[in-house]
């Protein structure tokens, strides 16, 4: 492994990376010598082109697993995971976007050149075993959605959003910066396997304590965990809507991948508390803040945070348990928070005018489509069943109660019964009240209904068979979470015997 | 016994088919008749196949009976485990029962927004059922789950009045109950490694759950509170009045016809179960909740101005006796419960049923607007004062069985119980007589109320059955009495071995 210079296998194992800044390269390229008001779907396919074969190629680097660059890549279910995931919810955003951008009258450009290049940073956050490594992919993927945030730039709460998002952003960044290099001091390497080694012995120096705190503080602010939440509802209330679904679950995955690799995969010291805390608060604080919320977007902001409460229960949990099904959450949270977005910024017309709870009035009787696709999705964000939002509580809850953790069990069982009422609200206002002002339906256009037809299948799928993915989910974490080489323990995870 | 492949396959059918008619109902054109028709024929289609249950039913085996056992989810290790026994048997039957007769009496009142109505009608009905033949504590909880979802937006959406406000208290109520329930099922999974009963049941019998004593107590309240909210036991009632009132009539047959039994079918199922010490320990306040129930219930109704909610509460009233029953550990007591439950469900459906008939004319379930209805409506009189004398407990029609069963069942653990528990059927008397007496007895107070119609033939025809059941289940209650007892003598008996080993 200590070879000095990069063979093909290298390479391989950072494909779909490698595709994506190629596309999204040739997307900032073409922009100039595309008419903007004619021709702007050519990008939009180049984009969706792009995270297909992106796709593609991350089957092929699962075909590879192992170490690359000097042991600062890895490869392995894990990886291959969250490559599938954030790719997948690109996919649904671009397809989203796609008539959005010609109703809001957005130049598509940039814009499907910043999805791409937030992904290689994604992509690489799932796949980095190197802290410094880690760092630049998060700077990657955050400035390219700080500048998404404030996409529409003729909109004075769309700058604010991008402002606010990127100065506490980078404050938080820098956080995690200074823990990195505290660990660099504590354990004299910045590689995670490395790190895990020191962290395993007998005494483990105080430095990593601190320097584990702050990095949680800087991953924390990226998930928006409480209480580093303060500024997600306004930055997802300012932000295009379609970016709004993409924020809160992709960047959101990879911070979660981050997170769970340092922690567990590090076999970070003293985390319980940390966690324990951000999990009640994060649950608590989001869902008692969204009962009062007007604002769809805001209502889903605060949702968002707790979500992130949720799956911080399952860091709680024994490793292996709680590694799954934080996997597991994060596919069955894309699904339902991608979709619902794309309901709202379909329905949010020209200027994004219509994004009050009054405005989905009726909502059933004028467009039973949108409105029954909004309802499964926020019945899964409840957790009603044969939904997959039901399967990820479950798991969730699971993973804390096998490890003994009755009482944060309990606070979340009570929270998601909280969190019901919220969600309910927008059900009710869309069957069970008329509306006062006729608010107007766009037809739904083709994209927009691949889009919703992804996530529903998704959402459903998840909901009634969640084996294959949640049997995937666990056979990669126990796979992560052995830190042997990933070659030896390919052909472990293939057979689908080596389950328990 | 020769286990023929229909009979595990039956359940699942039973199960199944209202959902799938009510996914087939998506794609047939919105044309209302159609729709009508073709929820009808789902429902007697599924009422058919129920009684192949009761048809083939070994009567002496306290087992379950046309068990499926499959691997749904290999980990965590999720079976699609169902079965019937002679408690939830006759749920099943019920709910069968009564599905079609909702969809007869839905027929006209229902003409805006049909295709979902009938959609969210058959794929409740599916959860219920789900409910009753669950043998995996997961699968319960899902199909539990489910009825939350058609019954809010049932209510919400083609009730009347405060609607919205009705659809979310029950939905918030039970919803918040249940997540307890949640909590100690996954605490049961995390000790045992499986949700199978049977399997939980047994290692508890067994002793073999570590932690479990210190536990218990707390496992019981949360399985507990999720049922008593469902039941609802007094002081959870609220939610009942409300959700009652606004919903439409269908919904009302069904929300009191069955949804309540998934309640006190928990409790007996479950709490006594899984923890009959805890069961035993907690008794007596249980019991005496009940009898609040009971006596409040009945008083409350007394009081009230609107036919619909005189129903309402008295359902508070007679499903004290359910409870009653259940915790009374005697043979006679949980043989009583389980009748009341059926008895409750064919008459309180049928009054609901009778109640959205006046409704449909009058607009109105205000006693006051009424008044010496039996001139214009002498058949609609009749029907009403038959139903009325089943749910007041008269004897030979059904009301009367399950009353005196849970009666002579409680005086033997505790006669106050008895003593306070017979009150209630003399209220009962009171406050349905009182109510028949101002609906329809003296001259026609409203003048525009001599020119109702009388029933007409499909209303008959939802209302003959319920007639007919409640008929023959007061004159030959062994018929229902002889699947019932076995199921309930073993279910007892796992009661009593536990008390014994504590009485060591």
């Amino acid at each position: 492994m200590n070879q000095t210079i990069p063979v093909a296998a290298d390479y391989i194992r950072i494909l779909p990376e490698i595709v994506l800044s190629i596309f999204g390269l040739v997307i900032m390229a073409l922009d100039p010598f595309i008419d903007q008001d004619r021709d702007q779907k050519i990008l939009g396919a180049i984009g969706l082109a792009g995270t297909i074969v992106a796709l593609i190629s991350t089957w092929v680097m699962a075909q590879s697993p192992g170490f690359a660059f000097w042991n600062m890549v890895r490869v392995d279910g894990f990886s291959v995971f969250f490559h599938v995931l954030v790719i997948a919810i690109a996919i649904v955003l671009i397809l989203t976007s796609y008539e959005y951008l010609a109703v809001q009258k957005l130049r598509a450009g940039e814009y499907y050149g910043l999805i791409l290049f937030g992904l290689v940073g994604m992509c690489l956050m799932s796949s980095a075993v190197e802290l410094v490594l880690i760092f630049i992919a998060l700077e990657i993927s955050s400035i390219s959605t700080y500048i998404l945030a404030g996409f529409r730039r003729r909109s004075a709460t769309s700058s604010e959003s991008s402002l606010k998002y990127f100065l506490l952003g980078s404050f938080a960044t820098a956080f995690f910066l200074y823990g990195v290099a505290l660990m660099f001091g504590a354990a004299g390497s910045t590689n995670i396997g490395e790190i895990s080694a020191v962290l395993s012995s007998e005494q483990v120096p105080m430095l990593a304590y601190v320097a584990m705190a702050l990095m949680f503080v800087g991953l924390g602010f990226k998930v928006a965990a409480a209480p580093f939440h303060v500024w997600t509802p306004d930055v997802y209330e300012g932000a295009p809507a379609p970016v709004v679904g993409f924020m809160s679950t992709a960047p959101k995955a990879a911070a979660f991948a981050v997170l769970l690799r340092i922690l567990f995969e590090a076999n970070a010291p003293g985390r319980f508390w940390f966690i324990w805390i951000s999990a009640v608060l994060s649950m608590t604080l989001g869902n008692v803040a969204a009962l009062v919320q007007d604002n769809v977007k805001r209502l889903l902001a605060y949702s968002s945070i707790a979500h992130a409460g949720y799956m911080l229960v399952a860091f709680a949990a024994i490793p292996e348990l709680g590694t799954s099904a934080v996997m597991f959450y994060a596919a069955a949270y894309a699904a339902m928070n991608v979709g619902a977005f794309a309901v709202v910024s379909h329905f949010a017309n020209s200027g994004e005018r219509y994004v009050t709870v009054k405005d989905y009035a009726g909502l059933g009787r004028r467009s039973p489509v949108l409105a029954g696709a909004l309802a499964l999705f926020l019945i899964s964000l409840i957790g009603i069943p044969i939904t997959g939002g039901f399967f990820a509580k479950f798991y969730v809850f699971r993973a804390a109660m096998q490890s003994n953790l009755v009482g944060l069990t309990i606070i979340g069982v009570i929270n998601s019964a909280v969190g019901a009422y919220y969600y309910l609200k927008l059900i009710v206002m869309m069957y069970m009240r008329e509306a006062t002002e006729e608010v107007p339906v766009l037809p739904i256009p083709a994209s927009l209904a691949a889009a919703l037809a992804i996530t529903l299948a998704a959402t459903i799928y998840l909901g009634v068979a969640p084996d294959p993915v949640l049997g995937y989910a666990q056979r990669s974490a126990k796979q992560m979470l052995q830190r042997e080489n990933p070659n030896e323990q390919a052909q472990h995870s293939v057979s689908p015997g080596g389950r328990n | 016994m020769s286990v023929s492949y229909f009979d595990t396959l039956v359940l699942t059918l039973v199960t199944f088919i209202p959902a799938i008619g009510g996914v087939l109902l998506l794609i047939i054109p919105r044309r209302d008749r159609d729709i009508r028709i073709f929820s009808l024929i789902v429902s007697l289609l599924t009422f058919g196949l129920s009684l192949h249950l009761i048809a083939r039913v070994h009567r002496l085996l306290p087992g379950f009976q046309y068990e499926i056992d499959k691997a749904w989810l290999s980990s965590p290790n999720i079976h699609y485990h169902m079965g019937v026994d002679g408690i939830s048997l006759w749920l099943v039957l019920l709910t069968t029962f009564l599905t079609p007769l909702c969809v007869l009496i839905s027929w006209t009142s229902i003409h805006e927004r049909v295709k979902e109505f009938f959609i969210l009608l058959l794929v409740l009905e599916t959860a219920l059922i789900g409910v009753f033949t669950s043998l995996d504590l997961f699968l319960f909880y899902f199909f539990w789950e489910s009825t939350l979802i058609p019954m809010a937006l049932l209510i919400g959406m083609y009730g009347h009045g405060r609607k919205v406000y009705a659809a979310v208290k029950f939905f918030l109520y039970t919803m918040v109950a249940s997540v307890f329930m949640l909590a100690a099922m996954l605490w049961l999974y995390a000790k045992v490694g499986s949700f199978d009963f049977v399997t939980i049941q047994n290692a508890i019998k067994a002793g073999q759950i570590p932690g479990f004593d210190a536990a218990a107590q707390w496992l019981f309240l949360g399985f507990f509170l999720a049922f008593a909210v469902k039941v609802p036991l007094f002081p959870f009632h609220t939610w009942l009045p409300d959700a009652h009132v606004e919903a439409p009539t269908a919904g009302s047959v069904l929300l009191a016809g069955v949804l309540l039994k998934m309640g006190t079918y928990g409790l007996l199922r479950f709490n006594l179960g899984l923890f009959p010490e805890q069961s035993r320990y907690n008794a007596p306040w249980i019991a005496v909740l009940a009898l609040i129930g009971i006596v409040y219930g009945a008083l409350v109704a007394m009081v009230q101005p609107n036919m619909k909610k005189v129903i309402a509460y008295s359902s508070v009233s007679h499903l004290g006796f359910v409870v009653l029953g259940i915790f009374s550990f005697t043979q006679a007591g949980l043989n009583g419960a389980m009748f009341v439950m059926l008895a409750h469900g064919v008459s309180t459906g049928a009054l609901f049923m009778l109640a959205g008939i006046i409704f449909e004319r009058k607009h109105t379930y205000e006693i006051a607007e009424m008044g010496g209805l039996a001139t214009p409506m002498p058949k609609y009189a009749t029907f009403f004062c038959f139903i009325m004398l089943a749910s007041v407990g008269l004897p030979l029609l059904n009301g009367f069985v399950g009353e005196f069963l849970v009666l002579s069942g409680a005086f033997v653990a505790n006669p106050w119980y008895g003593v306070i528990g017979a009150t209630g059927v003399i209220w009962s008397a009171c406050y349905l007589l009182w109510m028949y007496q101002r609906v329809f007895f003296g001259k026609v107070t409203h003048a525009e109320n001599n020119s109702l119609p009388d029933l007409s033939a499909r209303e008959q025809l939802a209302l003959w059955p319920t007639a007919v059941a409640a008929l023959v289940m007061g004159v030959a209650p062994l018929l229902w009495l002889n699947v019932i007892d076995p199921a309930v003598r073993s279910a007892l008996a796992v009661a009593q071995v536990a008390t014994k080993v504590v009485g060591q």
